[in-house]
């Protein structure tokens, strides 16, 4: 079977540079002076996985062990410095929620543009509008700025639009932690449900009970490398063992 | 790309009603200012140059007209390429967590410039009306001039875009250049009249190397004078519009994958 995610040694390189020329002067001069040099950072290094159709898979590791990165770099936000990763398939990602949301509209305005964000056309959202707010339970809140909102709510409203279409892949970047315990639930079983119609997901969370609960297999990250790769149990066996010999 | 485009015609729709809503949010006239903006500007500069300082606007029909037709064209390329000038900047929340094709920022504040040009227009015909200008057939032809400038703003706003993700200070010096700009676009005079040379340069040949003066005078020739625009007219229109789209484009392509890394 063809992957439908292809991560093929891919590295994805920072230019941490201590001063940032923001100016062209500071540019030119740094230029001049041939102080031009980066501290190259790799917050991936030849990172290579496939994800095959189905595969519920998680991700975890430390912080700034390249999670994020790794998720971004699969979304098509950053392009890779070098490698490649291919896709076939619509994403829905959601790698933090109420991306694109504007902070001076309504609830209602916002559904529509997100949703526009993602790639849905008006008319498909004006039939899962219902949907969308029944799903987020802020029918009252419709007309209300989203600058008033709690951020919970804000999740919610993020985690419906991004949801209610069948994408092909979904990417939660640690999405979960946000709302109450009665949402995450809600969130868990929409992840299932979708999982069910054969939708793959990709979950980075630092819950890792939760990891174990959810995922069919499981990817390890160490400062960029990837450390181990495989089903669920012996990766979260070894990650936890490393942890409390560390602590 | 065009495939990606029809993808996200919906969103560029949405960002677009997006500005256009806050623009107005919690006005009481609202959308009327739309109107009624460009009507007030152009009393002020009426009253500025043709009584206050009393020189310019003396040999010209119908000045106020004649100064809404300049007016209209620059605010539209100085809004359009201010915009999107930092569109990508102000993108960056969106732009570091979703995919999104990355020229859709300057394009949707080109097209809101556009919007906001189409209300001073009703605004121009109402002064049209009121000082009884004639109207002509040619108004039509009035269109080229406008399309191709939206291209020409469009190309210069992709090129702003992309250089001041790396270099902030363009955001600085362009108001000061579209400052100087506005002097040298033949907005309230009329370049024909002047006879005097800078540095043995005449000065009617130095406005002329200015894209924005023959925007304009296209513009006021159709819709004013009810002059067919002319081959040279077309060519300098077009040719600027191309031109500008090219560099724009090249230039956002080349540096777009990088912006991520710097917003």
């Amino acid at each position: 079977m063809e992957p439908i995610i292809k991560v093929d040694n891919v590295s994805m390189c920072f230019n941490l540079s201590t001063e940032k020329h923001e100016s062209l002067k500071e540019y030119l001069l740094a230029m001049v002076q041939g102080r031009l040099q980066y501290d190259e950072f790799y917050a991936l290094k030849n990172v290579s996985l496939d994800i095959m159709p189905g595969d519920f898979y998680g991700l975890v590791g430390l912080n700034g062990s390249g999670k994020s990165t790794l998720l971004k770099t699969i979304a098509g936000v950053y392009k890779p410095s070098k490698g490649k990763v291919t896709v076939n398939g619509t994403i829905a990602p959601l790698i933090e929620l109420g991306a694109g949301f504007d902070m001076d509209l309504t609830a209602r305005e916002n559904i529509y543009l997100n949703g526009t964000v993602l790639g849905f056309s008006p008319k498909y959202l004006d039939e899962k509008f219902d949907e969308i707010v029944e799903f987020s339970e802020l029918q009252n809140f419709l007309d209300v700025p989203l600058k008033n909102y709690s951020s919970g709510m804000v999740a919610r409203i993020g985690f419906a639009i991004a949801t209610i279409t069948k994408p092909d892949i979904l990417i939660a970047d640690e999405v979960l932690s946000v709302g109450d315990f009665l949402f995450q639930q809600k969130c868990e079983k929409r992840m299932q449900e979708l999982m069910a119609g054969g939708t793959t997901v990709i979950l980075v969370s630092h819950s890792i009970e939760q990891i174990e609960r959810m995922c069919s297999k499981v990817a390890w990250l160490s400062h960029g490398h990837l450390k181990m790769n495989g089903d669920t149990k012996t990766v979260c066996d070894a990650y936890k063992a490393t942890q409390r010999g560390e602590a | 790309m065009l495939n990606g485009f029809w993808r996200y015609r919906y969103l560029l729709w949405n960002l677009v009603s997006r500005d256009f809503k806050l623009k107005y949010r919690r006005s009481v006239l609202g959308v009327v200012w739309s109107v009624l903006n460009p009507l007030l500007m152009c009393l002020v500069y009426w009253a500025v140059f043709s009584s206050l300082m009393d020189m310019r606007g003396s040999g010209i029909d119908n000045f106020p007209v004649f100064l809404m037709c300049g007016q209209l064209l620059f605010n539209f390329f100085n809004e359009a390429t201010s915009a999107s000038m930092s569109s990508v900047l102000s993108a960056a929340p969106l732009l570091k967590k979703v995919y999104i094709p990355k020229y859709i920022f300057p394009l949707e504040k080109c097209c809101f410039a556009m919007v906001n040009c189409v209300f001073s227009f009703v605004a121009l015909l109402l002064v049209m009306i009121f000082t009884g200008a004639p109207f002509h057939l040619t108004i039509l032809e009035a269109l080229y001039p406008l399309v191709t400038l939206f291209f020409f703003s469009l190309g210069v706003g992709l090129f702003l875009a992309a250089a001041t993700v790396f270099f902030r200070d363009i955001m600085h010096i362009w108001s000061v250049f579209t400052t100087a700009l506005l002097y040298f676009s033949a907005i309230f005079y009329d370049p024909t009249q002047m006879t005097f040379s800078i540095g043995g340069f005449n000065m009617q040949q130095i406005i002329k190397l200015n894209p924005m003066y023959w925007y304009i005078t296209g513009f006021r020739r159709t819709l004013m004078w009810g002059i067919p625009l002319d081959f040279n007219m077309f060519a300098v229109c077009g040719i600027c519009a191309v031109l500008s789209m090219v560099v724009g484009v090249w230039m956002f392509r080349k540096t777009q994958d990088r912006f991520v890394l710097h917003i």
